[in-house]
């Protein structure tokens, strides 16, 4: 757990309350709405496509695709850099929403557009489980 | 209500020094950009009935025009603070404009600066960049302000073949121009070899590729059409402005790679009645070298991943058709941040008054001014002119 003290750890707020509780139980939720359908990331109180207020939480493949990344190469603080360098990316969940994450277990110069990613969850302190993202083999 | 084309005009304007100004605070910066623009338009600070500044990270105030205000003892009707980042601060010229045309008052001093250079502790800056991006699913994973560039960069690459020295082309077109201009932070040239040696900082994004950190402030004095021709310069008038607002966070965005310069440029063009080809010289705003390409394209001045080989092939040089970011921009003349597109504003006018020294643009008659806030967030578009294309 030590290498992630220092870090800015999440503070979950009252409408991120249930992902952040799902994470601790390495579950990766994310919401649909029961009117249209539609699936959405991060948490909303209204559906973005039909303005529903009914939203549910559902849990997701934790599966999608690399959109674009890049490799951080100077960390952004101390608590980073022994990470340097790291992935950042934009992955397309095959429910369809994007979302940004850190990709780890490849080497940085693999990365590519389209490359399958699955959800993995790191102990980041006593209250937080953060889930990142790994590569596939399929 | 009618249209806001040809209503107000600048009248005044001034940069400040730029660079490394370690003997001066932003509070006072904000005050001499202010009275070196008044001191241009010929008035003094009692004639001002309107002031809008932009917030400072590195002296802040809770009310930030109001502490201007105060400092100078003048005691305006309308006072605002602007708030939305490097990019669209001046977005407020439109509401400024508002005011003069509605009436709410006459002469507006808009003055903006800071001091992110020498102001700025390692960990405050450290704080700052930390500060960028969504607090709870985008910072914990530790994006810097480039990494989030570079997102936007990649998927240009991906989509439309742009290539990394199509990128180091528009850094070596401001450090062009910056040459030619005196006051600009960075003058020694560069070419495009030079940009690709430069250290990677998140890939495919090179220090070159960045923008600069400095201190400096700018300031316009905006009043009406009719006042303005009782002003000692030559007016400059604002024919149109737009604004698109597409996201906050770039995780967000409805599109990577397509922005809402698309639509603050339509509207913009739209109340000028013009359109790309009747610009003159364009001032758009270059934190990083793909930011500027994709607006180009959005804008309408090149078709959808054209602007890399527009810029390459020098469009956007003194000889193109299109001079472009002829202070130096972002990348080699100033960026203290929140005030950054202040500079392409002034570097307007001046272009238009034809004060812009070896930098001039022949014949300018008309010029927009494009800036962006946040992550390719929220986006500002301006159409000026000299008084014959009113």
């Amino acid at each position: 757990m030590s290498e992630h003290s220092g870090k800015v750890c999440p503070q979950s707020r009252p409408g991120t309350e249930p992902y952040w509780q799902a994470c601790k139980r390495h579950e990766f939720l994310i919401q649909q709405c029961k009117e249209c359908g539609n699936h959405q990331f991060y948490p909303r109180i209204i559906c973005t496509s039909c303005s529903s207020r009914a939203v549910n939480w559902i849990p997701a493949s934790g599966r999608g695709t690399v959109l674009t990344w890049t490799v951080v190469r100077r960390a952004v603080s101390n608590a980073y850099a022994a990470e340097v360098p790291y992935v950042i990316a934009l992955i397309k969940l095959q429910e369809g929403p994007v979302l940004m994450s850190i990709v780890r277990g490849c080497e940085p110069e693999s990365i590519h557009a389209g490359m399958t990613v699955e959800v993995s969850f790191e102990e980041w302190s006593d209250q937080v489980s953060m889930p990142v993202f790994v590569t596939t083999s399929g | 209500m009618s249209s806001l084309r040809g209503k107000t005009a600048i009248v005044g304007m001034a940069d400040t020094k730029v660079g490394k100004l370690p003997h001066i605070g932003a509070t006072e910066l904000c005050v001499e950009a202010a009275m070196l623009a008044l001191e241009d338009a010929g008035i003094s600070k009692d004639q001002v009935d309107g002031l809008v500044t932009c917030h400072s990270m590195t002296e802040p105030h809770m009310y930030h025009a109001e502490a201007v205000a105060e400092y100078m003892q003048i005691f305006p009707r309308y006072c605002v603070t602007a708030n939305a980042g490097g990019g669209t601060t001046f977005s407020v010229l439109q509401n400024a404009a508002a005011a003069i045309a509605t009436g709410i008052c006459k002469t507006i001093v808009i003055s903006m600066a800071d001091c992110l250079r020498t102001g700025l502790t390692r960990d405050q800056a450290m704080a700052l960049q930390s500060s960028t991006g969504h607090p709870q699913f985008e910072i914990p994973y530790g994006p810097t302000v480039p990494a989030f560039y570079a997102l936007i960069a990649r998927a240009h690459m991906e989509q439309y073949g742009t290539t990394p020295e199509q990128m180091a082309a528009v850094a070596v077109n401001g450090r062009n121009y910056a040459a030619m201009n005196p006051r600009a932070q960075m003058r020694d040239p560069i070419t495009i070899e030079d940009v690709l040696a430069s250290r990677m900082i998140a890939d495919p994004l090179h220090l070159l590729d960045c923008s600069l950190v400095s201190d400096g402030g700018a300031a316009v004095v905006l009043t009406s059409a009719e006042q303005a021709k009782d002003f000692p310069t030559d007016p400059v008038y604002l024919l149109g402005f737009g604004e698109g607002h597409g996201h906050e966070h770039i995780s967000q965005a409805r599109s990577l790679t397509t922005s809402a310069a698309v639509e603050s440029g339509r509207r913009a063009f739209r109340m000028a009645g013009m359109g790309p080809g009747d610009i003159s010289v364009a001032q758009i705003y270059d934190c990083f070298t793909p930011v500027l390409l994709i607006e180009l394209e959005d804008l309408g001045f090149c078709s959808k991943g054209e602007a890399g080989a527009f810029v390459a092939a020098g469009e956007t040089a003194l000889t193109g058709s299109l001079p472009m970011n002829t202070n130096g921009g972002l990348l080699s003349y100033c960026h203290p941040g929140n005030p950054g597109s202040m500079f392409g504003l002034t570097e307007a006018v001046a272009q238009l008054r034809g004060d812009s020294g070896e930098r001039q643009v022949s014949n300018a008659e008309t010029a927009l001014v494009h800036g962006q806030g946040g992550i390719m967030s929220s986006h500002a578009t301006v159409i000026l002119g000299q008084e014959q294309v009113l």
